[in-house]
This record gives C-alpha cells, structure tokens and sequence, in this order.
C-alpha cells in the first residue's frame, strides 16, 4: 500500500465523521436543531482557545468571555458602521481581541495559579462593565442590533443551513489549526512548561514569551467565535459575556477535560445540548447544570478524557506511538500561591 | 464631602467584612471560593424573611442569617472541598461555581426571580432616623452597619489571636500536615474556618440588605468578586489587609460617583485589584499579618 492509502485509512473514523457531519443538515427538518448545534460549534472553538491556556500551559485563565465579546463587539461595529465584509471583521475581531490578550497577558503572566485566575476573572468583569456602561459606542444594555449577514465570496448566508456550514468550517480549521499547533515545537514548550516551569526555563525555552504567545493565541480564537457569534444571532448585549459565561466555558473545558482535543469538543456538545434537551424542566434547568459540574468533579475531577491524550487516528500502521501526555495531571496548581507568594520561595 | 466619607465606609465596610470572610478562608484552606458571594445573597434573605414575616430586628436577623450561613459554609465545605482534598485545586473551584449556580436557582425558587424589599414601614426608624455626630448626620442604619462589621473583625481577630481553636486555626493555615501531626482535626479545622467565614459573608448580606433594601437572586455575583478584588488588594492572606482594602474600595467608589460617571464605580474594585496583581502582587500589608505566617 502506498503511504497515502494508509493515511487514508487510518484517518479513515475522521473522515466518516466529518462526512456525516456534512450530509447531516440534510436529514435535520427542526431548524431550532439546527441552531442547536451551530451553538455547539461556537463552544467548541471557545473551549479549545481555553483549553490552549488551561489544558496545554497549564494556567487557570477564568474570564475568557471577556475576549469573546471583544471580537463579538468588534466585529458588530466594524461591519455596521465601517462597512467592512465579513470576512475582514471576522479576521479583525479576531486580531483585536489577541491584542487585548496581550495587553492583559503581558503585565499578568507573571502571576500563576489563583492570582492569574482572578486576574483574568477582574478583566471580564471590566469588559462587561465597560460593554455595559460606554453608553455612545456600544449602547449600553440595549446592545447593537442589525448586525449584517456575512456574505462570502458573492453568497449571501442566509438560513440555518448555511451557517451551519460556515460553523462547520470554522470548526474544522480551528480543530485542525490548533491540532497542528500544539503538536509543533510550540505545543511541546506549552506543556513542558506545564509540568515544569523551572525545567522547561532550564532547557531554554523563555517561558514569559510563550504564556503570552498561548494567551493572545487563546483571546484571538475567542474573537473569531465571538465574531462568528454576532453574525449568527445579529445582536450583541453585555448580558452574553458576563463572568457566568466564562464558567460555562471553564466548566465545559473541566467536564471534557483539558490537554487533549477531544475532551473540549465532548464537553462543549454536551455542555450546549444537555440544557437545551432538558428545556421543558423550564426553571429547573439551571439546577442541572450547577449538578452536572458539582457531581462530574466529585466522581471524575480531571474530566471525562482528562488524564490521557485520545486521537480519533487508527493506529494500525503507527510505528509507535510517541506521547508527551501520559500521565498529565488537567492542571496542577502545585503551590497554588504561585510564584508571587508574600513569603516568595522562602 | 464628609457624608460621602461616611456613605463610603459605610459601603466599605461591608466589602471589609466580605473580604474578611474570603481571606480567612483562602488563609487556612489556600482555595477560592466561588460561592461566596451567594452565601452573602442567602445572608441577605434570611434578613428578609425574618423582618417582613416575623419582627423587624436587626440582631435576632444577624443572630438568625449568622446560624444558617455557618451551617451553608459547613455544608459548602464538606461538599466542595473535603470530597476533594486530593484532586487538582481546580476542581475544587469548579465545584463551588457549580454550588453558585444551584444556590442562585433556589433562591429563584423559594423568593422568586423578581426584586423584592421590606415594606418601607418596617425599616423606617432603622433607615431615616438620624443623629448628629460632629456636625453631620449619621442614620442609625449606617451606625448599625459600621458597628456591626467593626464588632464582627474585633471578635474575629480575637477569635483567631486569643482562643485555642484560633491557635489550631492558624497552625492549620500555616502547615496543615504539621498541625494533623500535632494532633489538631484538621477536617474539622477546614469546616469551622469556612463556615465561619462564610457567617462574616451571611452577616455583611443582612446588613447590605437592609442597607439598601433590594433582594434578587443575583444580587451576590458581582459583590462576591468585589470581595475577591479586596482580598487580592489586601494580600489574600492578610486580614488587616482586608480590611484596609475593603474599606479603601468602599470609600474610593462613593467618591467616584461624585467625579465620575456613577456608573463606572463598580470598575473600581476591579482595576484597583488588576493594578495591584502587576505592580505588587503580594497586596498593600506585604509580608504582616496575623495569617500569613505560612512558608510556602
């Protein structure tokens, strides 16, 4: 066999699902199953941007809505008020938000374990009050509406059935992105910095440019979903990226379980569908949420996949197997004070 | 200008008392809790409950939200924590976030999603009966709640300083596998600093409460980060800290309405805290501190 059969092959579950993926709409009569599932796809790219910091560096970032509705606001204003096509605010809302993921990343990076959580935990809620309060550029509570329908190429993106296949592609390139990513040279530094900053630092690898390498990383996906977001629903409010969302995404993130990539798709596609399936439980609903998190991290605290690396890949034809992952703790705080600890090392 | 010093201390206060409650709690567990600003919102319906349908009294509300915010920490604690003792930290706070969202939809539940206040009658001397110290008016209200926190941190720091459960208290903080060796239950050590912490966050709720007069169930979310932010700004570990930032918070808001926009007073709290992580991430107290003793 040649070598391309065989990657045929071993690729082959992969394949099978993408294709299912793709022929899917067509048996999907319920549109609201549809958005159901566009949704998902929104959090799975938000989980794998988190999971860059979480599961791979090993960071506690918690306030990732914030550069979600960064790119959401970006973009809601780049294409109403400066007529840009979607495929510019898109990418744009994109590098703005890694530019605030800079901005924060690069004064906070420092600070490890809970003090870089409530870092980032401070910065979402800033943003959302700022969202929330800069009343003459983005309209307070009453959030921007009319955001325009991308339009890609000369095709018009219209029904639930071409956003799905825009999500799907956006999905696709993320997975794929990120895949190639963490697999690279860079991947490997994120997570020997995880296991062992000192090391990793010993071994040459300047830690401080990586973390914020990782972070604007992280805040530039989340703005492409949260511009993808503002085209789907074509309004954005405050109320969409408030520090609850955040933990939605952490929790998502915690239920999958983080360094791998399938465990951020799983724990966003159950994460998204759970709620919705059980929405006749109406108020009830929320209460299985706050369950589902408290009983999944007393019964499996690292989360479904979250001690191993899993590969959808065949491994019939691998030679052997080379893993950087057995055995990883999803995050190990350590010292949970971190670095900056009043009392240093001491 | 000196009303606005007192409305902010005031405010601030009651942040000092929350962040109190967070940074003993941090001190002695080195965990977060994301809960803890709804343990503050079921502090404050308790004191709801008990002046529209019982009597209107502030120290039998205090005396009533204290028992059952001790007995919610406790249960927060075992839940949350005990179960967890030797998973990732993360979890940990996982757990509470999800105990968060519980605790938020059963308030809906039991009071309803609706903003609720104590009919106005019942408060009245409480909140516009006024006395004039120095030249200015004080309510009793304001004195109540100023008096209220200062006793709370007064017994508190005598509590951890001068009992023996404080001596196990700060032994477990500052190495709890020594203190286990030396015989301290350090399970129950955990229980009682987060129960009790979790009471200091029951007693700012009623006193915010009726403060304020405004109950909904959300009403701890934003509150409960603001404690953090203080804490953060005081050390995480150092109570005098805490409380030098929570009041600091308070009465830096009360100003910025007056300079500023009065929406933007709640980003006050959040950029002090961002400041303070970059430039000295140890907080103002640095180093002192009665619970900071821990070489880690």
């Amino acid at each position: 066999m040649t070598k391309m059969v065989k990657e045929l092959i071993a690729n082959s579950p992969l394949i099978g699902l993408l294709a299912l993926l793709l022929v899917i709409p067509g048996f999907i009569e319920n549109q609201y199953v549809l958005q159901v599932m566009i949704f998902v796809g929104i959090y799975i790219v938000l989980v794998l941007s988190l999971n860059l910091l979480n599961g791979y560096v090993g960071l506690l970032a918690i306030g990732h809505a914030a550069f979600y509705g960064i790119g959401a606001y970006a973009s809601a204003k780049l294409s109403i008020e400066l007529g840009f096509p979607f495929l510019l605010s898109f990418i744009l809302s994109g590098i703005i938000a890694g530019f605030f993921g800079f901005i924060l990343g690069r004064p906070t990076l420092r600070l490890t374990g809970i003090y870089l959580a409530l870092a980032t935990l401070g910065f979402n809620v800033i943003v959302w009050l700022i969202m929330l309060n800069w009343m003459d550029f983005t309209h307070g509570p009453l959030g921007i509406m009319d955001i325009p329908q991308p339009e890609l190429f000369g095709y018009k993106i219209e029904s639930r059935t071409d956003y799905y296949y825009l999500m799907l592609a956006f999905v696709v390139l993320t997975l794929f992105s990120i895949h190639r990513l963490v697999s690279s040279r860079f991947g490997r530094a994120l997570v020997a910095i995880r296991e062992d900053e000192l090391a990793a630092e010993a071994s040459g690898i300047d830690t401080t440019r990586y973390k914020v390498q990782a972070f604007i990383l992280a805040a530039f996906y989340a703005g492409l979903a949260g511009s993808f977001y503002a085209h789907f629903v074509k309004y954005v409010s405050p109320d969409s990226f408030t520090h609850m969302e955040s933990f939605s995404i952490l929790a998502m993130l915690a239920l999958g379980g983080g360094g791998n990539l399938l465990g951020p798709v799983v724990g966003a596609s159950i994460l998204t569908v759970v709620p919705e399936a059980f929405r006749f439980l109406d108020e009830y609903r929320m209460f299985m949420y706050g369950g589902i998190l408290v009983v999944m991290m007393l019964v499996r605290p690292m989360g479904i996949f979250g001690a191993s690396s899993y590969s959808f890949r065949l491994k019939l034809f691998d030679e052997k197997e080379k893993s950087y992952d057995k055995g990883d703790k999803f995050i190990d705080l350590g010292d949970d004070t971190g670095g900056k600890t009043p009392e240093g090392s001491a | 200008m000196l009303e606005q010093l007192i409305n902010g201390l005031t405010q601030g206060s009651v942040y000092a008392l929350l962040a109190l409650g967070f940074t003993i709690i941090f001190g002695t567990l080195r965990m977060v809790t994301f809960a803890h600003g709804e343990v503050f919102m079921g502090g404050a319906y308790v004191g709801l409950t008990l002046f529209t349908y019982l009597t209107p009294s502030l120290p039998l509300a205090l005396l009533v939200a204290a028992v059952v915010t001790f007995i919610m920490g406790a249960l927060i604690e075992i839940i949350a924590f005990r179960f967890l003792r030797n998973a990732p930290h993360f979890s940990s706070l996982l757990v509470t976030i999800g105990l968060s969202v519980i605790l938020i939809n059963l308030a809906q539940l039991i009071f309803g999603p609706e903003t609720r206040s104590i009919p106005p009658a019942l408060i009245e001397d409480l909140a516009f009966g006024e006395i004039q110290i120095f030249g200015f008016y004080v309510t009793y209200l304001q004195m109540a709640v100023l008096g209220v926190a200062i006793a709370m941190m007064v017994a508190t720091y005598f509590f951890i300083e001068h009992t023996p459960i404080g001596l196990a208290i700060r032994a477990t903080s500052q190495d709890h596998e020594a203190a286990y060796a030396m015989g301290v239950n350090v399970n129950r050590i955990f229980t009682l600093t987060f129960a009790v912490g979790s009471m200091m966050g029951g007693i700012a709720g009623v006193l915010i409460g009726l403060y304020y007069n405004v109950f909904y169930p959300t009403m701890g979310i934003l509150l409960g980060i603001k404690a953090f932010s203080a804490s953060v700004v005081g050390g995480l570990v150092s109570m005098p800290g805490a409380i030098i930032a929570g009041l600091t918070i308070g009465v830096i808001e009360s100003f910025a309405v007056d300079f500023w926009n009065a929406s933007y007073r709640h980003l006050v709290a959040f950029v002090f805290m961002i400041i303070i992580l970059v430039i000295r991430p140890a907080g103002i107290m640095g180093k002192s501190g009665p619970m900071s003793g821990r070489g880690d």
